[in-house]
This record gives structure tokens, sequence and C-alpha cells, in this order.
């Protein structure tokens, strides 16, 4: 259960997390809980596993373990599928594959494979590999955008309004991500207003859908209402997503905060795999088969079949020789041939 | 220990209805109570059997790290529950904080009158909403259990001792599968007037989600008053501090927790995993929630009864966390 490594912990000290610093200060308190929405009918769950989850594994998996992956999570009813990434293989030796991953994967005609491109020339190989889609990554903190990818939020914002333009030209979406959106290994809490800046932008830029990520795990659910109640001032809410990390525990009380305001898009990563490596010790991506479990639970329709997704869960956790991080695949007999999911 | 196989059908649990309402939803409460079941729920279902000096250490930090009820072992037959077998050394060894309670678990009169004698000034009982998980847990019936809980209800009043009520299965059982809140309301409604003062809501396989929290909740709620329940959630399927949330948001203001995440029912396999205190706590301070605790003296308990234990704490905030 978790996955922090033994050397790699969380650089906030224990007085910044657990002092009276980390209770959300009066600006961002709210009297009463934020305006809730019905729940919606169907939440769409982009599954970043092979991603954003393999890519923080320290376990090298060769490229036929993430094709198979890919082509077992194309069958699962899920409708996006992060395939890849196509930053330098220097930074991410996880992913120096993505050019076989791509061309390799048996694209289901109702699964779209978005692969992350940092800049001009990693979209243009993008684009080369057969890639329809493609994804950028702001941060809400200058000091994590800084240390993630070397540059400031205003010149990786320029680098990326290069590729939307390219994008557009060639008639390929964008998908944007706000890290650090409930607080930041290095700066601590992150104010609702930056996240604000930094997902409008990348919305005006032309991003048809902003993912605000809880990179550290950090964020509760007084802080997700806060913020995303700013966000949602800026940002129409058909347009959000929430990628919640468990690295604290709290992503499915933070992705219900969401759903009960309006938001219908949810990252979540098969198994729990991964999580961002420039951000010591936030591993811990959601695990989708949770969320996917509370969702049914809640009788919101995902189109996953669940069962299927802890299928793929175990093939990729036997391969990388670790346990799942889903409570719900270690809770589930899986001996039981006639074990019936909900759909 | 008897386990036994998980045979229920997991689309039961899924809520029937299309639509959960979310109009019913309340402000926050500013104040949560912490019902700390460690030392008690936590170690009773755990393998190493643990001596009671580290029992009483345990017990004693967790009172240092401010938590208000703690429930500190049960008057059950050490033939059933060994972990349990030095109850009444345990109770006479704490040192007992002012202002803090500690609860314990007593099943019938016998166990009430051994528990008074060693000291205790209240206890507790537990029902369950479902026959077949009180035939195979305490073997007798629902109602049977009730009219022995009636002998200790009697005898509790005379003597003014407080009685908390437990309702187990609220949200699913191992055998019957799911479980309607009429039947979890019926049970509720019952050790309320016998007079619990307080009728902690157990999802003792940690199987309920947000929805089946909410509607378990709105049935309890027309016959037991919201500041007498609380909710008693196990993590098994991840779901614990979601449907905590959920409970928050419909009014309940007692949430029961495990430091360090241990233990569960002995009964129901698989069914391990209570939620863990820390994380429980976490989240209420993230909201601004008052709980009066002490989250790094929390840890410090967690991780006291870990390596006692020579196991991993199950609270990812402990594992998060790095002391500098």
């Amino acid at each position: 259960m978790g996955n922090v490594p033994n050397a790699v912990k969380h650089c906030l000290s224990y007085e910044n997390l657990m002092g009276e610093s980390f209770r959300l200060p009066s600006s961002f308190q709210e009297k009463k809980w934020p305006e809730v929405h019905k729940f919606p009918d169907f939440v769409k769950i982009v599954e970043v596993g092979p991603r954003d989850g393999l890519q923080n594994e320290k376990e090298m998996v060769p490229t036929e373990i993430k094709i198979q992956l890919i082509d077992m999570l194309s069958q699962t009813g899920l409708s996006v599928i992060e395939a890849t990434s196509f930053v330098s293989s220097k930074w991410v030796v996880q992913m120096a594959d993505h050019n076989e991953v791509l061309t390799g994967i048996n694209k289901s005609p109702h699964v779209r494979y978005p692969v992350l491109t940092p800049n001009i020339q990693g979209f243009q190989a993008a684009v080369e590999a057969g890639a329809a889609e493609v994804a950028v990554f702001g941060s809400a903190s200058e000091t994590f955008s800084r240390k993630n990818i070397n540059c400031s939020v205003e010149e990786s914002m320029q680098r990326f309004e290069q590729v939307i333009c390219a994008a557009r030209q060639a008639c390929i979406p964008v998908r944007g991500y706000v890290s650090c959106a409930l607080g930041c290994p290095y700066e601590g809490q992150v104010h609702p207003a930056q996240v604000t800046k930094v997902a409008k932008r990348l919305h005006e830029l032309g991003c048809y859908e902003v993912s605000l990520g809880d990179t550290t795990g950090m964020g509760t659910a007084g802080s997700m209402a806060a913020m995303l109640r700013a966000v949602m001032a800026e940002v129409p809410i058909h347009a959000l997503a929430v990628h919640c990390h468990d690295t604290y525990g709290q992503a499915l009380a933070n992705i219900l905060t969401a759903l009960q305001m309006g938001v219908s898009v949810v990252d979540s990563s098969v198994a729990g795999l991964g999580g961002c490596p420039y951000a010591e010790g936030a591993s811990g991506n959601v695990s989708t088969e949770d969320v996917v479990y509370m969702l049914h639970g809640l009788g919101i329709q995902t189109g996953v079949d669940l069962a299927k997704v802890i299928e793929a869960g175990d093939f990729i956790c036997r391969a990388l020789k670790r346990p799942t991080n889903s409570k719900v695949s270690q809770a589930t007999s899986r001996s039981q041939p006639s074990f019936n999911m909900c759909e | 220990t008897q386990f036994i196989k998980r045979s229920y059908d997991v689309t039961c649990v899924c809520v029937s209805f299309s639509q959960v309402s979310l109009s019913g939803l309340k402000p926050l409460p500013e104040k949560v109570k912490i019902v700390e079941v460690g030392p008690r729920d936590g170690l009773q279902n755990e393998k190493t059997i643990v001596p009671a000096d580290v029992k009483i250490r345990l017990i004693d930090m967790l009172s240092e790290a401010g938590l208000p009820v703690i429930e500190a072992t049960s008057f059950v037959s050490p033939k059933w529950v060994p972990q349990m077998a030095d109850q009444e050394e345990v109770m006479r060894g704490i040192h007992r904080k002012p202002g803090v309670s500690y609860p314990v678990l007593t099943p019938n009169l016998k166990g009430y009158r051994a528990a008074v004698k060693a000291g205790a000034m209240e206890v507790a009982i537990f029902g369950a909403a479902s026959e077949l998980f009180s035939k195979r847990n305490i073997n007798c019936s629902v109602e049977e259990s009730l009219q022995r809980f009636e002998e200790v209800m009697s005898a509790a009043r005379e003597e003014k001792v407080p009685v908390r009520g437990y309702v187990s299965c609220v949200l699913g059982c191992p055998y019957e599968g799911s479980v309607s809140p009429s039947r979890v309301a019926e049970v509720a409604q019952r050790l309320y007037s016998m007079g619990c003062y307080e009728v902690s809501l157990g999802d003792t396989v940690g199987m309920g989600t947000p929805g089946g929290m909410a509607a378990m909740l709105e049935a309890v709620m027309r016959e037991v008053p919201v500041h007498a329940l609380a909710v008693h959630c196990h993590d098994t399927y991840g779901q614990a501090l979601a449907n905590i949330l959920v409970a928050l948001q419909n009014g309940v203001s007692v949430v029961d927790a495990s430091v360090a995440g241990l233990g569960g029912c002995p009964y129901a396999q698989g069914a391990s995993g209570n939620v863990a205190t820390e994380d429980v706590v976490y989240m209420l301070h993230g909201l601004s929630i008052h709980t009066g605790v002490d989250l790094p003296k929390l840890m410090d308990a967690g991780s006291y009864i870990c390596r006692s234990l020579n196991r991993r704490t199950s609270s990812k905030v402990a594992q998060a966390s790095c002391k500098l």
C-alpha cells in the first residue's frame, strides 16, 4: 500500500505540511461549501498510466510490454489513453521508445492516444510518428517550472504557443496540464489565482481541455474547492479536468469534490502507477480502478469495464514486479472466474 | 479465525438510483470528534500479539496527541480474540488524561461486569445490519444480540455508564452482499432508543461508496438525530475518505479512525483496512475543521506501533511525510 520508495521523500518539511502554515489561509476559505451541481451523468476518464505512470517507475519497461499494456487498456472502454511522451530521452529515459510505442500500438477507433510534447521539436517528432493529439504542460509554480523544464512559466507558455500554432495548422487537438495546482514541493502553498492565470492562458492559447494537477498530492477537499472556484470563473467547466495524486490519500475525496462542483473529466493511472519524476516524493497517481469503483457506485457512467482494467493493472504490475497501488484491485478476489463488476 | 471467501457479486454495490441528490448537503461542521479505534479494532486484527505494555504506551501516546476518545480494549472472551486477553492489565495500566474517554467493547453482561470492575467508565456494544454477519460473527441473530445488549444497557443505565452502539455492515455485508438502508436504520434506531448516546455506522467491508453512504445516512437520519451518529469507514476499496466527506456534508460530525490504518474485522476476509487516523485528520485540517488532534504526535504514535508490530504503516500521510 503506497509505493513511495525509501529514498524518495517529500521536499517539504514536516512542519510545513503539518503545522498551522498548512491550513487554508482565510483568503482561500469560503464560509460555506461552494455551490454544487448535480453529479455529471458521465465522466470521461483519461488514462495516464502508460505515460505519467510508467515514466516514474524505476524499472525500465520494454517497448513490447508498454504496447501490450496500451492494447489491453484499449479494450477496457477507456476513451483516452495517454500513450507516451516526446520529451528528450536524456530527461525521461523510460520514454525513449516513444516512436516504437506509438507506431506499435493497435489503435482502437474508439480511443484517442494523446502524447506529451514539451516543445516544437517534440511536436514534430510526434506528428511524424502518427500522433493525432498532443498535450503540453505548464506549472502554476515558478520554481517548479524552472526545476522541471528549466525555464520560467512565461517562457514555457511561449514554447507551448509555438506547439499550439503548429497543432492548429495540422488540425491536431491540444490538451493542457497545469502542475502544482494544489501545492508545490518547493514553494508550498499555491494561490488559486496563480493556477487560474496559467489555466486561462492555456485555454485561450487553444487547449481544448485543461487538466489541473495536484502534482504532490497534498491538496485536500478544501483547497480543491477553493482552486476550482477560482479557475471556473475564468475557464468553462466543460474544459476542465482534475489530475489527482494520492500521495496523502486524499485523491478520491478531492475528485468527489471536483465532481460535486461540476467537473466531469478525471485523470487516473491504472494500478496507481507513477507520478512526476521531478517532484521528490510525488509518486502515487490515483488508481483508475479505485476511481471507476467510486464513480460506478455513484451511478455515474464511464463506459469502462472495471474487471478489464484490473486485468491490465495485474499485467503491468507483474511486468514491473511490484504490487498494485489500487485498493480495489487488492481487495477484489481474482480467483473467481465469474466475477461480475459494475458496468 | 475462520476466513470466508468473498462470494458476493460486486455489482450489488452500485447505487440503484441514477442520481444521488446533492441538495441535502449542509455546511461542513466546524468541529469533528475523532474516535480512535486503533488500540481495539486495529490491534485485534493484527496477527502479531502485542504485549500489554506496548498497548499501554500506544494509548498513552494517543492521549498526548489530543484525541478525545480512544477505544482502549475489548472485554470479549480471549478464546475469540486472543489479542485482547490482557484487557484488565491494559485498563489498569493506561494513564487516563482528563477530558479523554476510554470506552471498551462489551458484548454481553459478563463482559460489562468485568469491564466495570477493571475501571471502565464507558462501554460499547455492536449490532449488525446483516443477519448472516451477526450469526457468523457473534453466533446469534440480530434480535438475540439486541436482547443481550438490553441487559448491558440496563446495568449501564443504573450505574450511569454511557454506552456507544455500533452497527456493522451498513454499506454491505461479506455474506449477504448489499444491505438495505432501511435495515440499517432499524438497527440504529433500536440501539439509540435502548439508550446508546451515539451510534457508529460501520462500513465493515469497506465496499461502500459515497452514493451508498448518502442513501444510508438519509434513511438512518429519519430515525436517529444526526448529532448522535458517527461513521466508521474501512478503506479496503480506497473509498473511506470520500465516504467520510459525504457523511460530513450530510451533517455527521463524529468519525472513527485507526492510527496507522491498523486492523479491521477479523471475521470478514480481506476486510482489513480501517481508515488511517492520520489521513482523516489531514483531510479535516485541510478543510479547516477543528479536531484538537496534533498530527505530528499522532504520527509518532503510528510509527511506534508499526515498529512494535514490525509492519509498514497504512497511512499515506505517514508514508509521504518526512521529518526534517
